[in-house]
Protein backbone atom coordinates (compact mmCIF):
# COMPACT_ATOMS: atom_id res chain seq x y z
CA UNK A 1 0.00 0.00 0.00
CA UNK A 2 1.30 3.47 -0.73
CA UNK A 3 2.34 5.90 1.99
CA UNK A 4 -0.43 8.44 1.44
CA UNK A 5 -3.22 5.89 1.66
CA UNK A 6 -1.72 4.29 4.78
CA UNK A 7 -1.40 7.71 6.38
CA UNK A 8 -5.02 8.53 5.56
CA UNK A 9 -6.20 5.19 6.97
CA UNK A 10 -4.41 6.04 10.21
CA UNK A 11 -5.92 9.52 10.23
CA UNK A 12 -9.40 8.01 9.85
CA UNK A 13 -8.88 5.91 12.99
CA UNK A 14 -7.49 9.03 14.66
CA UNK A 15 -10.81 10.89 14.34
CA UNK A 16 -12.84 9.01 17.01
CA UNK A 17 -9.74 8.89 19.22
CA UNK A 18 -9.24 12.63 18.80
CA UNK A 19 -12.87 13.32 19.65
CA UNK A 20 -12.52 11.57 22.99
CA UNK A 21 -9.18 13.27 23.60
CA UNK A 22 -10.67 16.67 22.99
CA UNK A 23 -13.32 16.25 25.70
CA UNK A 24 -10.88 14.81 28.22
CA UNK A 25 -8.13 17.33 27.46
CA UNK A 26 -10.59 20.13 28.05
CA UNK A 27 -11.07 18.96 31.62
CA UNK A 28 -7.32 18.55 31.94
CA UNK A 29 -7.01 22.21 30.89
CA UNK A 30 -9.27 23.19 33.77
CA UNK A 31 -6.97 21.47 36.26
CA UNK A 32 -3.93 23.05 34.56
CA UNK A 33 -5.54 26.45 35.06
CA UNK A 34 -6.16 25.64 38.73
CA UNK A 35 -2.44 24.85 39.02
CA UNK A 36 -1.66 28.34 37.71
CA UNK A 37 -0.51 27.38 34.21
CA UNK A 38 -1.15 29.57 31.18
CA UNK A 39 -2.97 28.21 28.13
CA UNK A 40 0.31 28.13 26.21
CA UNK A 41 2.16 26.20 28.95
CA UNK A 42 -0.68 23.69 29.27
CA UNK A 43 -0.80 23.21 25.50
CA UNK A 44 2.98 22.71 25.47
CA UNK A 45 2.63 20.08 28.24
CA UNK A 46 -0.03 18.22 26.25
CA UNK A 47 1.99 18.35 23.03
CA UNK A 48 5.05 16.84 24.74
CA UNK A 49 3.42 14.44 27.20
CA UNK A 50 0.26 13.04 25.55
CA UNK A 51 -0.61 11.34 28.83
CA UNK A 52 -3.85 11.86 30.74
CA UNK A 53 -2.79 10.47 34.11
CA UNK A 54 0.75 11.79 33.75
CA UNK A 55 -0.42 15.33 33.02
CA UNK A 56 -3.10 15.27 35.68
CA UNK A 57 -0.48 14.17 38.21
CA UNK A 58 1.92 16.85 36.96
CA UNK A 59 -0.64 19.63 37.38
CA UNK A 60 -1.61 18.35 40.84
CA UNK A 61 2.04 18.36 41.90
CA UNK A 62 2.70 21.84 40.47
CA UNK A 63 -0.37 23.09 42.37
CA UNK A 64 0.93 21.63 45.63
CA UNK A 65 4.42 23.08 45.08
CA UNK A 66 6.18 19.70 44.90
CA UNK A 67 9.87 19.28 44.01
CA UNK A 68 11.28 18.18 40.65
CA UNK A 69 12.32 14.77 41.97
CA UNK A 70 8.78 14.10 43.13
CA UNK A 71 7.52 15.04 39.66
CA UNK A 72 10.02 12.65 38.07
CA UNK A 73 9.02 9.73 40.34
CA UNK A 74 5.34 10.49 39.86
CA UNK A 75 5.70 10.44 36.06
CA UNK A 76 7.55 7.16 36.29
CA UNK A 77 4.65 5.63 38.20
CA UNK A 78 1.78 7.26 36.29
CA UNK A 79 3.31 6.33 32.93
CA UNK A 80 4.87 2.96 33.75
CA UNK A 81 2.21 1.26 31.67
CA UNK A 82 3.67 2.81 28.52
CA UNK A 83 6.81 0.75 29.07
CA UNK A 84 4.82 -2.44 28.46
CA UNK A 85 2.87 -0.89 25.59
CA UNK A 86 6.04 0.32 23.86
CA UNK A 87 7.53 -3.16 24.22
CA UNK A 88 4.54 -4.65 22.46
CA UNK A 89 4.31 -1.85 19.90
CA UNK A 90 7.99 -2.27 19.05
CA UNK A 91 7.21 -5.80 17.86
CA UNK A 92 4.04 -4.69 16.08
CA UNK A 93 5.73 -1.98 14.00
CA UNK A 94 6.99 -2.98 10.60
CA UNK A 95 10.61 -4.21 10.93
CA UNK A 96 11.55 -1.60 8.32
CA UNK A 97 10.71 1.24 10.73
CA UNK A 98 13.83 3.38 11.11
CA UNK A 99 15.22 5.08 14.21
CA UNK A 100 13.97 8.65 13.53
CA UNK A 101 10.51 7.25 12.87
CA UNK A 102 10.59 5.28 16.13
CA UNK A 103 11.74 8.40 17.98
CA UNK A 104 8.71 10.30 16.68
CA UNK A 105 6.24 7.51 17.49
CA UNK A 106 7.69 7.47 21.01
CA UNK A 107 6.24 10.92 21.69
CA UNK A 108 2.70 9.59 21.46
CA UNK A 109 2.42 6.01 22.65
CA UNK A 110 -1.01 6.33 24.29
CA UNK A 111 -3.56 3.79 25.50
CA UNK A 112 -5.87 4.43 22.55
CA UNK A 113 -3.34 4.64 19.73
CA UNK A 114 -1.55 1.60 21.12
CA UNK A 115 -4.90 -0.24 21.24
CA UNK A 116 -5.73 0.74 17.65
CA UNK A 117 -2.31 -0.48 16.43
CA UNK A 118 -2.44 -3.80 18.26
CA UNK A 119 -5.96 -4.43 16.99
CA UNK A 120 -4.68 -4.55 13.40
CA UNK A 121 -4.02 -8.01 12.00
CA UNK A 122 -0.87 -7.05 10.06
CA UNK A 123 2.33 -5.21 11.02
CA UNK A 124 1.80 -1.48 11.48
CA UNK A 125 3.55 0.98 9.17
CA UNK A 126 4.90 4.16 10.72
CA UNK A 127 2.80 6.09 8.19
CA UNK A 128 -0.32 4.60 9.77
CA UNK A 129 0.83 5.65 13.23
CA UNK A 130 1.75 9.14 11.97
CA UNK A 131 -1.75 9.39 10.49
CA UNK A 132 -3.35 8.70 13.88
CA UNK A 133 -0.96 11.12 15.58
CA UNK A 134 -1.70 13.85 13.04
CA UNK A 135 -5.34 13.91 14.16
CA UNK A 136 -5.23 12.83 17.79
CA UNK A 137 -2.27 14.88 19.07
CA UNK A 138 -3.61 18.29 17.90
CA UNK A 139 -7.03 17.42 19.38
CA UNK A 140 -5.37 16.66 22.70
CA UNK A 141 -3.30 19.87 22.76
CA UNK A 142 -6.08 22.09 21.45
CA UNK A 143 -8.52 20.67 24.02
CA UNK A 144 -6.07 21.48 26.82
CA UNK A 145 -5.50 25.03 25.54
CA UNK A 146 -9.24 25.64 25.30
CA UNK A 147 -9.80 24.13 28.75
CA UNK A 148 -7.49 26.75 30.24
CA UNK A 149 -8.80 29.61 28.11
CA UNK A 150 -12.53 28.95 28.18
CA UNK A 151 -12.79 27.05 31.46
CA UNK A 152 -13.24 30.27 33.42
CA UNK A 153 -15.96 31.66 31.16
CA UNK A 154 -18.17 28.57 31.30
CA UNK A 155 -20.89 28.34 33.97
CA UNK A 156 -19.82 26.34 37.09
CA UNK A 157 -22.18 23.49 36.21
CA UNK A 158 -20.52 22.96 32.82
CA UNK A 159 -17.06 23.11 34.40
CA UNK A 160 -18.07 20.55 37.04
CA UNK A 161 -19.50 18.23 34.39
CA UNK A 162 -16.47 18.50 32.11
CA UNK A 163 -14.06 18.05 35.01
CA UNK A 164 -15.21 14.48 35.57
CA UNK A 165 -14.58 13.44 31.96
CA UNK A 166 -10.93 12.78 32.87
CA UNK A 167 -12.05 10.22 35.44
CA UNK A 168 -14.37 8.79 32.79
CA UNK A 169 -11.30 8.18 30.66
CA UNK A 170 -9.48 6.46 33.51
CA UNK A 171 -12.49 4.19 34.10
CA UNK A 172 -12.75 3.44 30.38
CA UNK A 173 -9.16 2.17 30.54
CA UNK A 174 -9.34 0.02 33.69
CA UNK A 175 -12.89 -1.40 33.73
CA UNK A 176 -12.84 -3.42 30.47
CA UNK A 177 -9.82 -5.38 31.73
CA UNK A 178 -11.55 -5.94 35.09
CA UNK A 179 -14.44 -7.47 33.17
CA UNK A 180 -12.10 -10.08 31.65
CA UNK A 181 -9.91 -10.63 34.68
CA UNK A 182 -11.30 -11.07 38.20
CA UNK A 183 -7.89 -10.49 39.81
CA UNK A 184 -7.76 -7.06 38.18
CA UNK A 185 -11.27 -6.40 39.43
CA UNK A 186 -10.17 -7.24 42.97
CA UNK A 187 -7.01 -5.15 42.65
CA UNK A 188 -9.04 -2.16 41.46
CA UNK A 189 -11.59 -2.55 44.27
CA UNK A 190 -8.83 -2.72 46.89
CA UNK A 191 -7.17 0.33 45.30
CA UNK A 192 -10.43 2.31 45.58
CA UNK A 193 -10.88 1.29 49.23
CA UNK A 194 -7.30 1.96 50.35
CA UNK A 195 -7.20 5.24 48.44
CA UNK A 196 -10.38 6.32 50.20
CA UNK A 197 -9.06 5.26 53.61
CA UNK A 198 -5.88 7.30 53.18
CA UNK A 199 -8.01 10.43 52.86
CA UNK A 200 -9.88 9.87 56.14
CA UNK A 201 -7.39 8.25 58.55
CA UNK A 202 -5.79 10.87 60.83
CA UNK A 203 -2.11 11.74 60.12
CA UNK A 204 -2.09 9.65 56.93
CA UNK A 205 -4.58 12.05 55.36
CA UNK A 206 -2.03 14.87 55.77
CA UNK A 207 0.40 13.18 53.35
CA UNK A 208 0.32 15.07 50.02
CA UNK A 209 -1.93 13.53 47.39
CA UNK A 210 0.81 12.93 44.81
CA UNK A 211 3.05 11.15 47.31
CA UNK A 212 0.16 8.95 48.44
CA UNK A 213 -0.57 7.91 44.83
CA UNK A 214 3.04 6.76 44.46
CA UNK A 215 3.06 4.88 47.78
CA UNK A 216 -0.25 3.12 47.12
CA UNK A 217 0.63 2.20 43.53
CA UNK A 218 3.99 0.67 44.42
CA UNK A 219 2.63 -1.13 47.51
CA UNK A 220 -0.53 -2.59 45.95
CA UNK A 221 1.18 -3.56 42.66
CA UNK A 222 4.02 -5.27 44.54
CA UNK A 223 1.61 -7.33 46.65
CA UNK A 224 -0.47 -8.21 43.57
CA UNK A 225 2.64 -9.21 41.60
CA UNK A 226 3.82 -11.44 44.46
CA UNK A 227 0.44 -13.08 45.05
CA UNK A 228 -0.73 -13.32 41.43
CA UNK A 229 2.24 -13.30 39.04
CA UNK A 230 1.13 -13.10 35.41
CA UNK A 231 1.59 -16.07 33.13
CA UNK A 232 4.54 -16.25 30.79
CA UNK A 233 2.46 -16.19 27.61
CA UNK A 234 1.32 -12.68 28.48
CA UNK A 235 4.88 -11.56 27.92
CA UNK A 236 4.39 -8.61 25.62
CA UNK A 237 8.05 -8.14 24.84
CA UNK A 238 8.45 -11.55 23.22
CA UNK A 239 8.03 -12.08 19.53
CA UNK B 1 13.52 29.70 32.64
CA UNK B 2 9.92 29.71 33.74
CA UNK B 3 9.31 27.30 36.63
CA UNK B 4 6.23 25.68 35.09
CA UNK B 5 8.14 24.98 31.86
CA UNK B 6 10.93 23.34 33.86
CA UNK B 7 8.37 21.08 35.57
CA UNK B 8 6.94 20.15 32.17
CA UNK B 9 10.40 19.37 30.78
CA UNK B 10 11.22 17.10 33.75
CA UNK B 11 7.93 15.26 33.18
CA UNK B 12 8.67 15.03 29.44
CA UNK B 13 12.16 13.55 29.87
CA UNK B 14 10.85 10.77 32.16
CA UNK B 15 7.74 10.05 30.08
CA UNK B 16 9.60 10.05 26.77
CA UNK B 17 12.32 7.75 28.12
CA UNK B 18 9.68 5.23 29.26
CA UNK B 19 8.10 5.18 25.81
CA UNK B 20 11.06 5.44 23.51
CA UNK B 21 13.56 3.06 25.15
CA UNK B 22 11.54 -0.09 24.40
CA UNK B 23 10.97 1.19 20.84
CA UNK B 24 14.68 1.71 20.23
CA UNK B 25 17.32 0.26 22.56
CA UNK B 26 15.66 -2.20 24.93
CA UNK B 27 14.11 -4.45 22.35
CA UNK B 28 14.73 -7.65 24.29
CA UNK B 29 12.01 -9.17 26.50
CA UNK B 30 11.89 -8.38 30.22
CA UNK B 31 12.97 -11.65 31.84
CA UNK B 32 11.89 -11.20 35.46
CA UNK B 33 8.42 -12.55 36.07
CA UNK B 34 8.05 -10.28 39.09
CA UNK B 35 8.87 -7.09 37.15
CA UNK B 36 6.54 -8.08 34.33
CA UNK B 37 3.74 -8.77 36.82
CA UNK B 38 4.44 -5.54 38.69
CA UNK B 39 4.31 -3.51 35.45
CA UNK B 40 1.11 -5.29 34.47
CA UNK B 41 -0.68 -4.25 37.67
CA UNK B 42 0.68 -0.69 37.97
CA UNK B 43 -1.65 1.04 35.49
CA UNK B 44 -4.82 -0.40 37.00
CA UNK B 45 -3.78 0.50 40.53
CA UNK B 46 -2.56 3.99 39.74
CA UNK B 47 -5.58 4.96 37.64
CA UNK B 48 -7.95 3.54 40.29
CA UNK B 49 -6.15 5.42 43.07
CA UNK B 50 -6.24 8.64 41.05
CA UNK B 51 -9.94 8.27 40.31
CA UNK B 52 -11.35 7.57 43.75
CA UNK B 53 -12.05 9.47 45.94
CA UNK B 54 -10.69 12.42 43.87
CA UNK B 55 -13.75 12.31 41.59
CA UNK B 56 -15.95 13.12 44.61
CA UNK B 57 -14.04 16.35 45.23
CA UNK B 58 -14.17 17.59 41.64
CA UNK B 59 -17.77 18.72 41.71
CA UNK B 60 -19.46 21.20 44.03
CA UNK B 61 -21.62 18.48 45.46
CA UNK B 62 -20.34 15.09 46.60
CA UNK B 63 -23.45 13.34 45.24
CA UNK B 64 -22.92 14.46 41.67
CA UNK B 65 -19.31 13.27 41.89
CA UNK B 66 -20.51 9.93 43.21
CA UNK B 67 -23.03 9.71 40.37
CA UNK B 68 -20.26 10.38 37.83
CA UNK B 69 -18.20 7.61 39.43
CA UNK B 70 -20.96 4.99 39.54
CA UNK B 71 -22.35 5.78 36.08
CA UNK B 72 -18.79 5.83 34.69
CA UNK B 73 -18.08 2.37 36.10
CA UNK B 74 -21.34 0.93 34.76
CA UNK B 75 -20.99 2.44 31.28
CA UNK B 76 -17.32 1.43 31.09
CA UNK B 77 -18.36 -2.12 31.99
CA UNK B 78 -20.95 -2.17 29.22
CA UNK B 79 -19.22 -0.20 26.45
CA UNK B 80 -15.58 0.57 27.25
CA UNK B 81 -15.55 3.37 24.67
CA UNK B 82 -13.62 6.35 26.02
CA UNK B 83 -15.85 9.04 24.53
CA UNK B 84 -19.12 7.39 25.64
CA UNK B 85 -17.86 6.76 29.18
CA UNK B 86 -16.56 10.33 29.57
CA UNK B 87 -19.80 11.78 28.21
CA UNK B 88 -21.96 9.60 30.50
CA UNK B 89 -20.03 10.76 33.56
CA UNK B 90 -20.48 14.39 32.52
CA UNK B 91 -24.20 13.85 31.95
CA UNK B 92 -24.57 12.23 35.39
CA UNK B 93 -23.09 15.35 37.01
CA UNK B 94 -25.44 17.68 35.12
CA UNK B 95 -28.52 15.63 35.98
CA UNK B 96 -27.71 15.25 39.69
CA UNK B 97 -26.68 18.90 40.13
CA UNK B 98 -29.86 20.11 38.43
CA UNK B 99 -32.08 17.77 40.44
CA UNK B 100 -30.47 18.84 43.72
CA UNK B 101 -30.78 22.52 42.81
CA UNK B 102 -34.25 22.77 41.37
CA UNK B 103 -36.25 19.72 42.40
CA UNK B 104 -35.17 18.65 45.88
Amino acid sequence: MNKKLTFLNGAKIGIPIGLGYFAVAFSLGISAKNAGLTALQAGFASLLLNASAGEYALFTLIASGAGYLEVAIMELVANARYLLMSCALSQKLSPKTKLPQRLLIGVAVTDEMFGASIARPEKVSHWYYFGMMAVAVPCWSLGTVLGVAVGSILPPLAVAALSVSLYGMFMAIIVPEAKRNLIIMGVIAISFILSFLTTVIPFIKNIPNGTMIIILTVAISTVAALLFPVKVEEDECNE
Amino acid sequence: MNKAVLYILVAFVVTYAIRVLPLTLLRKPIKSRFIRSFLYYVPYVTLAVMTFPAVLETTENIWSGLAAFVIGLIVAYISGNLFIVALSSCAAVVVVELVLKYIL
